[in-house]
């Protein structure tokens, strides 16, 4: 009995002293829940490796917190204003425009090699190469020419003239003296031979504040400061990114000491982060950021019921999605009521919105035929019901508990809606890609700052057998004015007339609704309490953009 | 005897070319391609580079071709690149099989060293309080959903005491030490979940064993208790016992997935579930193939220890 106590004291002792943080290393560990798939910037588009390379190296361009454009690994934005974007008349007589950059003059690699021009036509060259295996072309074929002026200043023709001319997108820097060799031996080969997968602690990979020492594949990657970095010294030795797949086990490693922090771009989902923060506020700094992961449910609108735009408008008055964000999500994921974020500075706040209310739920059905209820179910006057396959992601617990709330929600104003969920694999490669999904489907959108939404909603992005299904317009929308304001958006240069087109593309998408919007995801980022510095984007540049203003509280 | 192991050998070499093939057709009918996940991940990808980067990849042809462009290269030696982590097959699958290797086998091992004292004790003392002790821990082991301890394992020394690591590798420096520590959670988790099962299965049939005539003839000739269970039922005992563990080596792989995840051990398991789920060919073609290879072999050494352990067992 005596030794039976003897343990508990020490279970408590120890319980109440907590196991040994690596707070007190100097160095910082971070816990992910995604490896990599490739270091290469430009292979493949992954989060997990835009997280870590956002610690050892910069893009020209990027959004900042508040969302606006600003300059990275360059010294002044261009813009036409002051004078270093130009338009031009191309010998096709469309219009193009000469962008002009200077990149910072101490940007050197880790191994001592000047960052230069000369990287930046590599960049290019690799870029626009059919077989490098960089996975969009788009940004690099719209390059007409490089004009270099000197080691670090360059000029780049561009073959059209659109609001994002001054943005250097995915552009990202390639180390000419590392890279170029490999390039050249043999294109088609530079995917599986780079040295960003072949030597990734090579010091000449980086330039940012921090460089990669170590990686073990599938594990973790360790990074150290980087002392060629030219910026404002980072304070931690080293840091560490682990990648812990489950969250439980994520949240086991944090709470043992083992990880210091939960990125929000790549960790918990918001009702464990919730569920978190009741269990160990006290210890950790829950921090939640709305950002552009907009969660919605495209509607088939090949479905003969769904055409009737009456019906489209009473499943969102049947909705109540404030009370729904307040119960599962504790307020923290806004209510959407259009495509475009309520921090997007082209979002219109005037766009309509479909309260919740269930009588003009009701009053819209009956108006559509559907007024014959039979054991709860409405029916048209052909007798047959209205019933709606309804399906998301399996396995995904937040999409489930949403799908049946809003199951019972459609079913107290007369909907039957049949859930018929899929493994992602399948609902996405298959369902979804090919529109096969009979009514609606829940999943989100990844967005940037003022993206346009070409891919879907203009009506030649809808995927078909004839098009080889490409494209994302999955829910059919075709509307010429849609296409009209999607064209217009993309080329005006003036912020003013920009919003106004904005404004009329989001009363167009409210009104005409291919898209029940749903809420815009959090990211919830738990720190401790030490940790200072650190400020979430909710946009898809990395808090790890910033990583060199990270501070231990008082160092 | 050896005309029988080159038969077997020669048999389970055909098996693997037909499942070679068969986990190449399986896997290119599953719904979407790497191409498919790559626009899921990034909406700028435009339909052309689509198209060039199915090209690009030999996704563009029929899957007869791709299996022979892939099996051709296999039998030079070159198992490709692993898309998910961008270096050649073999280097991410040979640590990882020596991972599992260690785990599983450790746990084996130590399941095997609880479960067939525990299983021989019960049955020699059936309905006693020594039984239904045994009994009562198969059962615990048998009903835990192995995630669910887990947990409460890390919970219990990871959280709470401290005293171990959550999950995670060790570091490449730490030394055995680290490993073993790193291991000590995921061994546990995996040994307290097979060893009811197998308590149980040795407990039937070493009672069974106890009940034939030549146990009793045994122990008429005045043989001692441990002379007759050692001896005479424990060897017969263990025959449907290694056909359990042969089959059971199928599972070696899948069977560590959960703990795997769990505790972040880079295993085979994890390897080629995220492969597939991933649409990583090369590495779900050779991490599958490793665990047919496994469990042709498991079988082949099974039949050899029939022989072993039963002298009437003879292979022609």
């Amino acid at each position: 009995m005596r030794r039976i106590a003897g343990l508990l004291a020490l279970i408590l002792s120890l319980t109440l002293t907590g196991p040994a943080s690596a707070a007190d290393s100097g160095s910082l560990t971070i816990g992910i829940t995604q490896f990599p798939s490739t270091l290469n910037p430009n292979i493949d588009s992954m989060l997990a490796k835009s997280y870590v390379l956002a610690m050892t190296r910069r893009p020209i361009t990027a959004f900042d917190h508040d969302w606006e454009l600003v300059c990275m690994l360059c010294t002044e934005l261009p813009s036409i204003e002051n004078g270093l974007a130009v338009p031009e008349t191309l010998p096709d007589g469309s219009q193009g425009i000469r962008v002009t950059y200077r990149l910072q003059p101490e940007a050197t690699w880790g191994d001592g090699t000047p960052v230069t021009t000369e990287d930046v036509v590599f960049t290019w060259e690799v870029g626009k190469h059919p077989k490098s295996g960089v996975s969009s072309l788009e940004g690099y074929r719209r390059i007409l020419e490089i004009d270099v002026q000197d080691a670090k200043t360059f000029t780049v023709l561009v073959d059209r003239i659109t609001f994002t001319y001054n943005a250097s997108g995915g552009f990202d820097l390639l180390p000419a003296h590392l890279e170029r060799e490999i390039f050249e031996a043999d294109p088609v080969a530079y995917r599986t031979r780079t040295t960003f997968d072949a030597d990734p602690s090579n010091p000449g990979l980086a330039f940012g504040p921090y460089r990669i020492s170590k990686v073990e594949p599938g594990a973790q990657i360790e990074l150290e400061p980087n002392p060629t970095w030219y910026g404002q010294a980072p304070a931690f030795s080293k840091i560490t990114v682990r990648i812990i797949e489950n969250t439980a086990a994520l949240e086991a490693n944090l709470l043992s000491g083992a990880i210091d922090l939960v990125a929000g771009e790549l960790g918990f989902t918001i009702d464990q982060a919730l569920a978190f923060e009741q269990r160990h506020g006290e210890r950790f700094n829950v921090m939640y950021k709305p950002g552009l992961i907009y969660e919605h449910i495209d509607l088939n609108l090949d479905n003969p019921i769904l055409q009737d735009v009456r019906v489209r408008r009473a499943l969102v008055h049947a909705l109540d999605r404030e009370s729904l964000s307040a119960q599962l999500f504790g307020g923290q994921q806004p209510v959407a009521h259009t495509s475009v974020s309520p921090l997007d500075w082209v979002h219109d706040p005037d766009a309509p919105v479909y309260a919740f209310d269930a009588d003009r739920a009701e009053a819209l059905l009956d108006e559509a035929g559907w007024s014959d209820k039979r054991n709860g179910i409405r029916h048209n006057a052909a007798g047959e019901p209205l019933t709606l396959e309804f399906g998301t992601t399996a396995g995904n617990r937040s999409r489930e508990l949403v799908q049946q709330v809003l199951q019972s929600q459609w079913r107290q104003v007369g909907i039957d809606v049949r859930v018929k969920n899929q493994p992602a694999r399948v609902f996405f490669g298959e369902t979804v890609r090919k529109r096969r999904f009979g009514a609606l489907a829940m999943f989100a959108w990844l967005s940037a700052p003022e993206s346009v939404p070409r891919t879907t909603l203009y009506s030649d992005q809808i995927p078909s057998e004839d098009n080889n299904w490409s494209g994302q317009n999955y829910t059919g929308y075709r509307n010429p004015e849609m296409d009209r304001l999607i064209d217009a958006i993309e080329v005006e240069l003036d912020r003013d007339k920009r919003r106004i087109l904005w404004k009329d593309l989001q009363r167009l998408y409210a009104e005409a609704l291919p898209v029940i919007p749903l809420y815009w995801r959090a990211e919830p980022h738990i720190l401790p309490k030490w940790l200072k510095g650190l400020r979430p984007t909710g946009h898809l540049g990395t808090s790890t953009l910033w990583v060199e203003e990270w501070r231990r509280d008082g160092g | 005897m050896l005309s029988y192991i080159v038969q077997r050998l020669v048999e389970s070499l055909l098996v693997l070319v037909l499942m070679s093939f068969l986990i190449f057709g399986l896997i290119g009918l599953m719904p979407g391609d790497p191409i498919d996940l790559m626009i899921s991940a990034n909406p700028d990808l435009t339909p052309q580079d689509a198209e060039r980067l199915r090209a690009l990849h030999g996704l563009d042809q029929p899957i007869v071709t791709r299996y022979g462009n892939w099996l051709g290269a296999a039998l030079q030696g070159d198992f490709g690149y692993s898309r998910l982590f961008s270096q050649p097959v073999m280097e991410i699958l040979l640590p990882r099989l020596g991972n599992t290797v260690i785990l599983m086998g450790i746990s084996f091992v130590l399941a095997l060293a609880i479960a067939i004292p525990a299983g021989i004790l019960a049955a020699l003392r059936p309905r006693t309080w020594l039984d239904g002790t045994v009994n009562m821990i198969a059962f615990a082991g048998i009903s835990i959903p192995p995630f669910w301890l887990a947990i409460l394992l890390i919970i219990a020394f990871a959280v709470l005491l401290g005293w171990l690591p959550a999950g995670g590798m060790p570091p490449a420096d730490g030394g055995v030490g680290a490993y073993l520590l790193h291991l000590a959670l995921p061994v546990a988790t995996l040994t307290l979940a097979s060893v009811g099962g197998l308590i149980r299965f040795m407990r039937a049939s070493m009672m069974e064993a106890l009940r034939q005539d030549y146990v009793r003839t045994a122990r008429a000739k005045g043989l001692s208790t441990r002379d007759v269970v050692v001896g005479h039922a424990m060897r017969n005992a263990m025959i449907p016992v290694v056909t359990i563990l042969a089959l059971s080596f199928g599972t070696l792989f899948s069977g560590a997935l959960i703990t795997e995840t769990m505790f972040g051990w880079l295993g085979m398991g994890k390897t080629i579930y995220d492969s597939i789920m991933g649409n990583d060919y090369n590495l779900a073609m050779i991490g599958l193939l490793l665990a047919t290879v496994t469990t042709l072999l498991a079988n082949v050494l099974a039949d050899l220890a029939y022989a072993w352990l039963d002298p009437r067992i003879r292979y022609r």
